[in-house]
């Protein structure tokens, strides 16, 4: 049995040891992996293969749509109803990423990765401010760090994905979650809602008030990048997934040592339709299984009994993930990073609503366009207007 | 007693290489181009529908200019410096050697490797620019940067075309020339330039042909950013066959390229005689 995963030098040994305890279990498997881009790339010419995986990482959502659509993903539905104790094993907004149509074509086997705001905790004391609670906390702090001569937002704007993350939390906060998901189940249509433009044109406020700086559009998420402008104290805040905690563990210790580095939900856009507890980001990662694989019961097997296992989850813990299984806070209060974890924890766990990261959640040829366009938003080649016009026309 | 002539077995390597690694994925290029194919099961043919797109699409437009942009800007920019440094390292210079093989460093680095060196160098935050211009940063330079970041590379290896030509004129010409009162300027001009023709021809044809179809550097250094500022044309091809995966519309931008790719070589051939070839040296 073939498996698949994203390549991670400190999961990828978790997930290692868990197909080596199946196999002792008298099941079979190997893992395989592979870099970010050349995962999506190869997943995409394999299935439908002779040399198709029979279990696959994935991240949910309209990517995972595509090869449903197909006909090429096994439903795991009547494994859940007949496993009770696997489905009430992890928090439904997170194994909802998986869920196309009403049946469920993925268990998580990650860590969730829901986007929050991180700050500098020393810059901000200097300036004698608090982290934003509303959009408008987070206007007038973008004035009171230009004054002092700090960049207000760190932004890794080299990669669209990033800029992504905001036009996700403005349309989520304004609009409500309804509006994107009409933009996915109905069609580019779906642009044209109102919620759209007024959550485009407050972040277009953004970038014209310098929220962002002035040289975002060369900065990457590498190292050297967005992290360590903030890190260094260049930034005050940066706008990442969870897994910028880690991040800044490795390539900032001493910035995370010294308890400089604070975290927020995103603000709170009075008024608006979505609740401010929504999440948005990486609900998860799934395991699927593909529909021809030659062993099918053997690889719902593996996905219906070593996901929720203690070791597994402890495992995870113990790497610094927060997984989405219920009832761990316990284990997380012991783990290092405690009030980290936990906090991510809670927050998932009590959002209304966990929003897919867009371009993950749409078809790769519309994700495509849209983040070019969001690109040429950011850069102001492309009112709001435009975008709109835009997206919608595809 | 007449020479045998080899086989034209001997050309069956040859031939079948060719077949299988050029000839034939260009024919899937062009029979994906009239289909619609997302990656996943088959491929369903769709008439024209991409080609008509790529008519309209005003992305793949930009991107053509911008490639023809980087064609001539980085010929211009290549050619005059190749050639000076190429001729120069002809010459019987006491430091020639120790210099020319500094500027011929670039050449044994490989193309991820500048991108990579050159990005750090210029990021806008930690590079040695940092504070300045914003080389990756700003839409309106980044274009010149990636010529910069070609330019560097490629010169050495079209140095080298100029300098094993120079070499190879007869110095019975220009020894005629000193005698006829020819000065440094006019021996260049009356009797280098003329004898490089051919040469610039070929190196020419290179550049134009290579920037056509440049690719590796711009994803690595911009990733055709920032926004869409450097996404030239094989970029896009890729951005949309590879992100996209709209398969088909790729491949029709890849038939494109492969005939955009075939005619400048074959204009620039003709444009200039290089077809008659004929040599220019003593006993010919």
């Amino acid at each position: 049995m073939k498996i698949w995963a994203l390549q991670d030098q400190v999961l990828n040994p978790i997930e290692q040891k868990s197909i080596d305890s199946f196999k002792a279990a008298g099941g079979n498997g190997s893992l395989e992996t592979f870099g970010n881009d050349p995962y999506k790339q190869k997943l995409r010419v394999a299935i439908g293969s002779p040399n198709a995986p029979d279990v696959f990482f994935n991240w949910g959502g309209g990517n995972l749509k595509e090869y449903v659509d197909a006909g090429k993903i096994a439903d795991l539905t009547p494994v859940l109803d007949q496993n009770p104790e696997l489905k009430n094993a992890f928090i439904p907004s997170v194994m909802d990423g998986a869920k196309i149509d009403g049946k469920q074509y993925g268990i998580p086997m990650r860590g969730m990765q829901p986007v929050l705001l991180f700050f500098n905790k020393k810059v901000f004391a200097e300036a004698g401010v608090q982290p934003p609670k509303t959009w408008d906390d987070l206007l007038s702090l973008v004035d009171t760090f230009k004054n002092k001569g700090v960049q207000p937002i760190s932004l890794a704007g080299s990669q669209a994905w990033t800029e992504l993350m905001w036009a996700e939390y403005l349309l989520d906060r304004i609009g409500g979650p309804e509006v994107f998901k009409a933009i996915r189940d109905n069609g580019a249509a779906g642009w044209k809602h109102p919620a759209v433009l007024e959550s485009l044109t407050k972040l277009r406020e953004l970038i014209d008030r310098g929220g962002f700086g002035d040289n975002f559009a060369s900065v990457g998420y590498d190292m050297g990048g967005a992290s360590t402008i903030m890190a260094q104290g260049k930034a005050a805040m940066h706008l990442m997934g969870s897994w910028e905690f880690v991040n800044q563990q490795d390539q900032s210790p001493d910035f995370v040592k010294n308890g400089d580095l604070g975290w927020t939900a995103f603000p709170a856009i009075p008024g608006g339709k979505g609740d401010p507890s929504n999440v948005v980001g990486n609900a998860s990662n799934y395991y699927s299984v593909t529909s021809d694989s030659k062993q099918l019961d053997a690889a719902k097997k593996f996905v219906s009994t070593t996901l929720h296992e203690d070791s597994y989850v402890q495992a995870l813990i113990d790497a610094g993930d927060v997984p989405a299984v219920v009832g761990v806070e316990d284990k997380l209060a012991k783990a290092p990073n405690a009030d980290y974890t936990t906090w991510i924890y809670n927050t998932v766990k009590e959002a209304k609503h966990f929003q897919l990261s867009w371009d993950q959640d749409l078809p790769a040829d519309d994700a495509t366009f849209m983040l070019t366009q969001l690109q040429e938003l950011f850069l102001k080649k492309v009112s709001p207007e435009q975008f709109v016009n835009a997206v919608a026309a595809r | 007693m007449q020479s045998q002539r080899p086989s034209s077995w001997y050309a069956v390597p040859a031939f079948a290489f060719f077949g299988l690694f050029a000839a034939l994925p260009m024919v899937l290029v062009v029979y994906l181009s009239f289909t619609s194919w997302q990656g996943l099961g088959t491929p369903t043919f769709n008439g024209v529908a991409n080609w008509s797109r790529l008519i309209s699409d005003g992305e793949a437009h930009a991107s053509m200019g911008r490639t023809l942009l980087l064609m001539v800007v980085s010929w211009a920019v290549q050619t005059p410096i190749a050639l000076l440094i190429g001729v120069w390292a002809a010459g019987k210079q006491r430091s020639r050697a120790v210099l020319s093989s500094i500027f011929f460093l670039p050449l044994l680095l490989s193309t991820a490797a500048i991108a990579l060196l050159w990005q750090a160098l210029l990021d806008s935050n930690f590079g040695i620019f940092a504070g300045g211009p914003q080389f990756l940063g700003d839409p309106d330079i980044a274009i010149y940067t990636v010529v910069f970041v070609i330019s560097w590379q490629y010169i050495p290896f079209h140095t080298l075309l100029y300098q094993g030509a120079a070499r190879g004129i007869p110095a019975s010409l220009y020894e005629a020339a000193i005698i006829d009162g020819a000065g440094r300027f006019g021996r260049f001009f009356n009797i280098t330039l003329p004898q490089l023709r051919y040469t610039i021809v070929t190196s020419s044809i290179l550049m134009l042909v290579g920037s056509l179809t440049t690719f590796d550097t711009v994803l690595i250094l911009t990733q055709g950013g920032p926004g869409t500022a450097s996404r030239i044309i094989p970029l896009h091809m890729y951005i949309t066959g590879f992100s996209g995966f709209e398969m088909g519309y790729a491949s029709a931008i890849a038939v494109l390229l492969v005939v955009l790719g075939t005619a400048l070589s074959v204009i620039v051939t003709r444009a200039t005689g290089f077809r008659a070839m004929s040599s220019q040296q003593e006993g010919s």
